[in-house]
């Protein structure tokens, strides 16, 4: 399997920039874990990224075509592409605050129209590559460079939100259960329609250190403690699922939970 | 569980890619068996790598391989 | 430039047809393929042939969420291999100028028609203007060498859109058309040959798609999906497309061939249209509309015994400065007409130290012939 995931990244790009345990690497591991499992021809396959450090996760690391566009675009420009030359498989993997904080209008559009793109949001709950500011997806109470007494605002639940807005294919998963995450990227990638992955990828750096996250480690660990499946969570009442994070398949054929 | 069979006791071979490692130590942490460990001197690079100290303890669960950000790690598949 | 001669969208002949419709044939003759949009007054009838006409030639239309998502599709579509275009007014290129930029570093070839409007801001939705010569140029953040073309009629509506297309795909740069509401509304006769000539995008598959041994070339550009891995981005980078965001040599580099590409050959793109300037005194310089009231202007003049001339700017960037001092040299004042607060006088002053006197209008209306007249008259040195 690594023989396979080697024949597709540009090997002089590594070591990547990211962070000593950054969770968007282990996303870029499941990414390329799911499509050599797919065999897919990565010649026919487009990633677009927009600003931040999950854009960087295709750009420049994989030997495809790659697009990186401007903050909060990629599912635009993507959409383009996609229009022009539907062969192309079209992925978008970029982060929260770039899809949907500046991105929103696009990703809400793209969802509506059921676009063919597949986007995977790298979903750290912080404006990382800029030192950590608070963003869309920020925790209440949590502190960021910008709510230095705790975010006064509510996130977004990413997963709601896109489903709302239409999309076909709507799921969620901590990088710190890499096979599940990768079982259900492989069917975002195929689903033919618009599919939406929150992955929750910890930035020890900007968002760990401050919220009292001792060590990459530990937030894998809190990922594993606060993350629920959708099957488990049926025989949880409501008082045991309270701070819980609902994962797995919420929209699309043949969901698994 | 059956002990002695030729297959658990053949060490498994498992490459970390020391250029590529950055010593977040999420490897180590996660393994169920502890077949890392960190070398008592701090690198060039400012912390002390990670090891394979004990590959023969491996059972291939792959969960340093999937969860390294810096596809490090590579479990040889086992014959 | 090399051109290929192709046959015409329409059959030859005659049409009657209202200036922003005739860029959109324009654009059909040229090889537009992808059409992104929003609505916006007065260029929403642009849009409006496209999504009628672009499916009759087996292209691609689309009217995106807003003028950013416009913008940002066309790019992308640019990328997968189309002639792309979107057509706006001066509130949509506020909005899209990241994007420019953003072509401007990744050599993306495309097309954007401004016609342009009443502003600034809201402005007069309705009303004509020429408010955004600068901005298309200098809108951007950074040094933006792009190519921009005035047309003064229904006819340069068509021929100019192709001619801008076709530069844009040789230098790979965003091309403008800087229209304005007067031409765009305006119906009058558009004459279509046999054949239009055209530019297609050079390929040269394994070779550097973002850089050149010359400092002033323009590197192939291969499409997605033809196996390239190609690394399109925004951020400074090598000829291959890796990122170089702490090498300054790059991006010396990189900065100067941008602007070079299209500077060192400015003389293939500039145009201009001298109209009795053989022995004229005063020089009267206007683009768009407003020619074709200040050519008025200077037959009115030369009945009055003034030797006006008029040197009427068909391209307005790169800039025509060669034509503006040679202008200079031969006349003992020049008038710039137009529909802004002397955007372009502004401009001319840096190649000329003869007197440049502006004559702006920005009420929202056309400038009449007589208006120029008075002007010179009451300027007259």
């Amino acid at each position: 399997m690594n023989e396979k995931i080697f024949q597709m990244i540009n090997a002089q790009a590594f070591p990547t920039p990211f962070c000593p345990g950054c969770g968007h690497g282990i996303l870029m591991n499941a990414v390329l874990r799911a499509f050599a499992e797919l065999e897919y021809d990565l010649k026919q396959t487009l990633f677009v990224s927009g600003i931040g450090c999950a854009a960087w996760i295709p750009s420049p690391h994989f030997k495809a075509d790659t697009l990186h566009t401007l903050h909060g675009r990629a599912i635009a420009y993507a959409t383009g592409a996609k229009l022009f030359n539907p062969k192309l498989k079209v992925i978008v993997i970029s982060g929260d605050g770039d899809l949907s904080s500046i991105g929103g209008n696009h990703l809400i559009h793209a969802a509506r129209r059921n676009m063919d793109l597949t986007v995977v949001c790298a979903n750290n709950s912080i404006y990382g590559m800029t030192g950590g500011q608070v963003a869309s997806t920020t925790p209440l109470g949590s502190l960021t460079t910008t709510t230095p007494k705790g975010n006064p605002d509510r996130p977004f639940d990413l997963c709601k939100l896109v489903e709302a807005a239409g999309a076909t294919f709507v799921a969620r998963h901590p990088v710190a259960t890499p096979i599940p995450l990768t079982r259900t990227l492989k069917k975002a990638i195929a689903h033919r329609g618009f599919s939406f992955v929150e992955v929750l990828s910890p930035c020890p750096t900007q968002f760990g250190r401050r919220n009292a996250f001792r060590s990459p480690f530990a937030m894998i660990q809190a990922l594993k403690n606060t993350c629920v499946s959708l099957e488990r969570a049926k025989g949880l009442s409501p008082e045991e699922l309270e701070g819980k994070v609902l994962v797995g398949e919420f929209v699309g054929p043949g969901k698994n939970n | 569980m059956k002990e002695g069979s030729d297959r658990k006791k053949k060490p498994v071979t498992i490459h970390l890619n020391q250029k590529w490692c950055k010593g977040c130590y999420i490897c180590l942490e996660v393994c169920p068996k502890k077949v890392f460990e960190k070398s008592p001197e701090v690198s060039e690079k400012g912390f002390q790598p990670v090891v394979v100290a004990h590959p023969e303890l491996c059972t291939r669960c792959l969960q340093c391989e999937m969860l390294c950000p810096d596809l490090a790690i590579n479990v040889e598949k086992g014959e | 430039m090399q051109l290929k001669k192709v046959k015409s969208a329409l059959p030859p002949g005659w049409y009657f047809m209202q200036g922003d419709e005739a860029c959109a044939e324009g654009a059909i003759a040229a090889g537009c393929r992808f059409y992104a949009g929003y609505p916006i007054t007065p260029a929403s009838e642009i849009m409006i042939r496209m999504v009628h006409r672009l499916p009759e030639v087996g292209g691609t239309f689309m009217q995106m969420e807003d003028e950013i998502g416009s913008i940002s599709s066309v790019i992308g579509a640019a990328w997968a291999g189309a002639k792309a275009m979107t057509a706006t007014s001066g509130p949509g290129i506020s909005l899209m100028t990241e994007s420019i930029g953003y072509a401007v570093i990744t050599e993306t070839p495309c097309l954007i028609v401004d016609v342009q409007r009443a502003g600034p801001s809201t402005g007069q939705a309705t009303r004509p203007a020429q408010g955004d010569m600068m901005m298309v140029k200098w809108g951007a953040h950074g040094d933006n060498e792009i190519v921009a073309f005035s047309p003064w009629s229904v006819q340069e509506m068509y021929d100019l859109t192709i001619k801008a297309f076709n530069f844009a795909e040789q230098f790979r740069v965003p091309a403008f058309l800087l229209a304005d509401e007067a031409v765009g509304h305006l119906r009058e006769t558009l004459v279509i040959k046999e054949e239009v000539e055209v530019f297609d995008r050079v390929k040269i598959p394994g070779q550097a798609p973002f850089g050149t041994e010359e400092i002033n070339g323009v590197p192939p550009m291969p499409a997605f999906g033809e196996g390239a891995n190609l690394l399109v981005t925004g951020s400074t980078h090598d000829p291959w497309g890796f990122r170089k965001t702490q090498d300054s040599a790059t991006q010396a580099r990189l900065t100067e061939r941008l602007v070079r590409k299209v500077r060192d050959f400015k003389s293939e793109v500039i145009q201009t249209d001298p109209h009795l300037l053989e022995d004229a005194e005063v020089g009267v310089v206007a683009y768009g509309f407003t020619a074709r009231a200040a050519l008025q202007a200077v037959k009115t003049l030369r009945k009055e015994g003034i030797k006006a001339g008029m040197l009427r700017l068909v391209s307005i960037w790169p800039f025509a400065d060669e034509a503006i001092a040679d202008l200079g040299k031969r006349c003992r004042a020049i008038y710039v007409a137009e529909m802004n607060r002397g955007q372009i006088a502004g401009e001319m002053k840096k190649y000329t130290a003869t007197p440049v006197i502006s004559l702006p209008k920005t009420n929202g209306e056309v400038i009449e012939p007589a208006e120029i007249v008075e002007g010179v008259r009451r300027n007259l040195p």
